[in-house]
C-alpha cells in the first residue's frame, strides 16, 4: 500500500472527465453508454478507494459501490433495451437524429 | 301606541327601497315594465306609510323634542373610544325629511309610470329611482357624521346614475360627469372636515358632536400655523360639502346642467330632495355653527349671494327646465341664508329654514313636474316655443298656477308663511343687507316665475307642428295633490314642532305686508312684460345690453371654469404629470418588462433540446464552483459571500455566453421551438 490516495484520486478524476467528456462529443447511444459506464466507475472506484484509506475495514463504504454497480447493470440493460428496439425500428443509433421523439 | 311600532321600524322605511332596488335591478327582467314600476311603488309606498306614521306620531304622540337613537350599532371601531355607527336617528328634522323623502318620492314615482311609459330603460330607471330613495333616507336618519358621508356619497351616485340616464345623449353624460365632479371635489372638504372633527373631537355621532362639551373642546384648539379653531375650520370644511351638494356659488354650475336627467327625476334629486341635503347637513351641525360665528357668516353671504345670483340668471333663460333649475338653486340660497341668520339667541332661521325646506319641496317639485308635463306634451324644453297652453292643458295649468303663486309668496299657500318666516328672521337677526337682499330675491322670483307661466300658459301658441294635450290621468292625480300639498302645507305650527331653543315671534304686519307688495310687483311687472303680448321684454333686454348679455351667460362661470379646468389646470398642470406618467412612470416599467423578455429570449436560445448541452453547462457550472471555492478558501472569505459570488459570476458567464452564441448567429434550435 505504498501508492498514496492523490494517485488514486487522479486516476478516478482522468476516467470521470474522459467518461464526461464522451457524453459531450458522442452521438451514438452505445459510445454513450459507455461513456456514462465510465463515470458511474469513477465514482464507484472513488468510494471504493476512500472506504479503503479512511475506514480501512468497515463494511459500509463498499454498500454504495456495490449498489452503484447493481445500477450501472440495470441502467445498462435498459438501455440495450432500448437500443436494440430502436436500431430494429430505425437502423440507426444517432442520437441526433433519433430526436424525433421530442417536440 | 300603535305609531311606536311604526318609529321601532322606521329602519324599515329606508330598506325597503333597498329591496325594491335590488328586486328590480338584479332580478327583473328589462321588459317587466309593469312588475318593476309595482314594486318600486310598493316599495316607496311601504316607506311613506312608516314615515308618515313615525312623524305623526313623533310631532303629536308626545315625543316632541327628543332626540332618540334606534337601532344603533357599531359600524367601524378605529380605536379604543373612535367608532363609527350607524342606526336610526329620531328627531324633529330628520322626521321632517323623512315625510318630505317619502311624499316626493311616492309622487315622483307614480308620475313616472306615466311620464317613462314606453322607454326602453323603464326597469333601470326605477331601480335607480330606488336606490336613490333609499340614499336619501338613509342619509336624514344619519345618527353619525360618518353614516351621512356613506350616504351622501350614495345620493351622489344615483344623481350621477339618473342625470345619465340617456346614456346615448353626449350633453347627459356630460352633465352627469360634471355633477359628480364638482359634488366630489366639494365632498373632498366634507372629508377632511370629517376627519378632523373624529380627530379633534374624538367622536362622529351627532348628538355626541352637538353636545356643549364637544364643542368646547373643538373651540379651544387651534390649528397651528393659520390660527383658526379646529370648530369654524371643521365647519366650513363640512359647509364646503354641503355647499357643493346644495349647488351654492360657486359650485353651482352642476346643477342646472343637471336638468339633462328625465324630468321626475329633476323634481325629484335635482329640485325637492337631494339639493336641500347641504341645507339638512348643516341644520343637523347647527350646534357647531352657532359656535362659530364666521362659519355662519359665511353659510348666510354664500346662501344671501346665491339666491340673489340664481335669480338674476332666472329671469334671462329661455329652457323652462333651467328657470326652475336656478330658481332652485336661488331657493336653496334662501334656506342657507336663513340657516345663517339664525343665531344662539334667536334660532327663528332655523326653523324657518326647515320649513322653506319642506314647502319648497312641494311646489318645486309640483312646477317641476309640471313642466315634465308640458315637456310631455310639447317635446320642448324652449319657453319660446310654448304658449296658450292653458287651452289646451287646463289641470297643468291650473297646478301650475297654483305652484307659480306659491313660490312667489302669495297669502295664504305655502310659500308665503315660509318666505315671510325667514324674511322675519333675517329682519329679526339684524343683518339688513341680507334681509334686503332676501326682499329683492322675492320680488325677482315672483317675476321669472311668472315670466314662465306667461310664456307657457298665456297668449299664443308658437309652435305650429305641436299637438298639446293634456298628459295622462296618473300625472295629473299627482300634480293636483302637490298642488294641495304645497297650497295648505303652511299652515302647519311649524315653528313649534322644528325649533331650536327659544324663538322670537314677531307679530308685526310689516314684514308680511312688504313682502306681498313686492311679490305683486313682480308678478304685475312679469304680466306687463309677457302677459300683454307687447315687445316691453325685448326693449329691456336691448336696453340692458351688457348685463343682460351677462346673465343671459350666466355671469360667465361656467367658461371660467373651463378656462380655469381646461385651459389652466389642464394644460400646465395635467398635461405635464400625463407626459411624466406616460414616459418616465410607464417607462420604467416598460424597461423592466423589455429587459425581462430580452433576458428571458436570450437564455431560451439556451434551452436547445439536447441533452449532451445540458450537460455541458451543468459540468462548465461545476467546474465554476469548484474554481471559485478553492479560490475563494485561498482568499479567505467566507463561504457563503463564496457562493453569492461564484452564482453572480455565473450568471454573468450565462449571459457572455449565450451573447456570444448570439452574436455568432448559432440559435437555430431556437427556430424548433417557434414551430410550435
Amino acid at each position: 500500500m505504498n501508492i498514496p490516495i492523490g494517485h488514486y484520486l487522479i486516476f478516478s478524476a482522468i476516467i470521470f472527465v474522459l467518461g464526461i467528456y464522451g457524453l459531450l462529443t458522442r452521438r451514438n447511444m452505445i459510445a454513450l453508454l459507455i461513456s456514462i459506464e465510465l463515470v458511474l466507475n469513477a465514482a464507484a472506484f472513488n468510494f471504493a478507494v476512500f472506504h479503503c484509506f479512511m475506514h480501512g475495514g468497515d463494511p459500509a463504504g463498499t454498500v454504495f459501490t456495490l449498489i452503484i454497480i447493481a445500477i450501472a447493470a440495470a441502467e445498462a440493460a435498459t438501455l440495450l433495451a432500448i437500443a436494440v428496439v430502436i436500431t430494429k425500428q430505425r437502423r440507426e443509433l444517432d442520437t441526433e437524429k433519433l430526436a424525433s421523439l421530442k417536440n | 301606541m300603535i305609531g311606536n311600532v311604526f318609529m321601532d321600524n322606521l329602519w324599515l322605511a329606508v330598506v325597503m327601497p333597498f329591496i325594491g332596488f335590488i328586486l328590480i335591478g338584479v332580478f327583473y327582467r328589462a321588459r317587466w315594465h309593469k312588475l318593476s314600476a309595482l314594486t318600486a311603488i310598493a316599495a316607496v309606498g311601504v316607506s311613506t306609510v312608516i314615515g308618515w306614521a313615525s312623524a305623526i306620531n313623533y310631532f303629536f304622540g308626545g315625543y316632541l323634542g327628543q332626540t332618540m337613537e334606534l337601532k344603533k350599532f357599531q359600524w367601524l371601531q378605529f380605536s379604543a373610544n373612535l367608532a363609527a355607527s350607524f342606526g336610526v336617528l329620531v328627531d324633529d328634522i330628520s322626521m321632517v325629511l323623512v315625510v318630505v323623502v317619502t311624499t316626493i318620492s311616492l309622487s315622483v314615482h307614480i308620475y313616472s309610470v306615466a311620464y317613462m311609459g314606453g322607454d326602453p330603460g323603464f326597469r333601470r330607471y326605477f331601480a335607480f329611482l330606488n336606490l336613490f330613495t333609499f340614499s336619501m333616507l338613509g342619509l336624514v336618519v344619519s345618527v353619525s357624521i360618518v353614516q351621512i358621508f356613506v350616504f351622501w356619497e350614495l345620493v351622489g351616485l344615483s344623481s350621477f346614475l339618473l342625470i345619465g340616464f340617456y346614456y346615448t345623449k353626449p350633453s347627459a353624460v356630460a352633465a352627469c360627469k360634471k355633477a359628480f365632479i364638482v359634488t366630489r371635489f366639494a365632498d373632498f372638504g366634507f372629508l377632511i372636515g370629517l376627519f378632523l372633527l373624529g380627530y379633534f373631537a374624538c367622536g362622529f355621532d351627532f348628538i355626541y358632536l352637538t353636545s356643549n362639551d364637544t364643542i368646547q373642546k373643538l373651540a379651544s384648539q387651534h390649528v397651528p400655523i393659520i390660527g383658526v379653531d379646529i370648530l369654524t375650520l371643521s365647519a366650513l370644511l363640512i359647509f364646503a360639502g354641503a355647499a357643493g351638494k346644495s349647488a351654492m356659488f360657486p359650485l353651482h354650475v352642476w346643477l342646472p346642467d343637471a336638468m339633462e336627467g328625465p324630468t321626475p327625476v329633476s323634481a325629484l334629486i335635482h329640485a325637492a330632495t337631494m339639493v336641500v341635503a347641504g341645507v339638512y347637513l348643516v341644520a343637523r351641525m347647527f350646534p357647531l355653527y352657532c359656535h362659530s360665528e364666521f362659519a355662519l357668516n359665511t353659510v348666510m353671504c354664500i346662501g344671501a349671494f346665491t339666491s340673489l345670483f340664481a335669480a338674476i340668471i332666472a329671469l334671462t333663460q329661455f329652457d323652462i327646465k333651467r328657470v326652475l333649475a336656478y330658481s332652485t338653486l336661488s331657493q336653496i340660497g334662501y334656506m342657507m341664508l336663513a340657516l345663517g341668520v339664525a343665531s344662539e339667541e334667536n334660532t327663528s332661521g332655523f326653523s324657518a329654514s326647515i320649513f322653506h325646506l319642506t314647502t319648497h319641496a312641494c311646489f318645486k317639485a309640483l312646477l317641476f313636474l309640471g313642466a315634465g308635463s308640458v315637456i310631455h306634451a310639447l317635446e320642448t324644453n324652449d319657453l319660446r316655443k310654448m304658449g296658450g297652453l292653458a287651452g289646451y292643458m287646463p289641470w297643468t295649468h291650473w297646478t301650475f298656477l297654483i305652484a307659480c303663486l306659491t313660490i312667489a309668496g302669495v297669502p295664504p299657500l305655502s310659500g308665503f308663511f315660509s318666505k315671510d318666516a325667514i324674511l322675519m328672521a333675517a329682519f329679526g337677526s339684524g343683518h339688513y343687507l341680507v334681509f334686503g337682499v332676501a326682499l329683492a330675491t322675492a320680488g325677482l322670483t315672483a317675476f321669472y316665475m311668472f315670466r314662465i307661466y306667461f310664456m307657457a300658459f298665456q297668449g299664443n301658441l308658437n309652435n305650429e307642428s305641436a299637438h298639446p294635450h293634456e298628459s295622462p290621468i296618473l300625472m295629473r292625480l299627482v300634480l293636483v295633490v302637490l298642488a294641495i300639498l304645497s297650497a295648505i302645507s303652511g299652515f302647519l305650527p311649524f315653528q313649534r314642532l322644528v325649533h331650536r331653543g327659544e324663538i322670537f315671534h314677531e307679530h308685526g304686519l310689516l314684514i308680511p305686508v312688504v313682502s306681498v307688495l313686492v311679490s305683486g310687483c313682480g308678478i304685475i311687472t312679469a304680466w306687463v312684460f309677457y302677459g300683454l303680448g307687447l315687445p316691453i321684454a325685448d326693449r329691456f333686454a336691448y336696453a340692458f345690453g351688457p348685463i343682460y348679455k351677462w346673465a343671459f351667460n350666466k355671469f360667465y362661470i361656467d367658461d371660467l371654469y373651463y378656462i380655469v379646468t381646461h385651459k389652466i389646470i389642464f394644460r400646465y398642470i395635467c398635461s405635464p404629470f400625463n407626459w411624466f406618467d406616460r414616459n418616465c412612470v410607464d417607462g420604467l416599467m416598460d424597461l423592466i418588462a423589455k429587459a425581462i423578455l430580452l433576458s428571458g429570449e436570450w437564455t431560451r436560445k439556451t434551452v436547445v433540446g439536447k441533452i449532451s448541452v445540458y450537460l455541458l453547462w451543468s459540468v462548465l457550472g461545476v467546474i465554476l464552483i469548484i474554481l471559485g471555492l478553492v479560490s475563494w478558501s485561498y482568499l479567505g472569505l467566507s463561504i457563503e459571500k463564496g457562493l453569492t459570488a461564484i452564482a453572480v459570476v455565473a450568471l454573468v458567464f450565462v449571459f457572455v455566453w449565450q451573447l456570444i452564441l448570439n452574436l455568432l448567429n448559432r440559435s437555430e434550435p431556437l427556430k424548433k421551438i417557434d414551430r410550435d
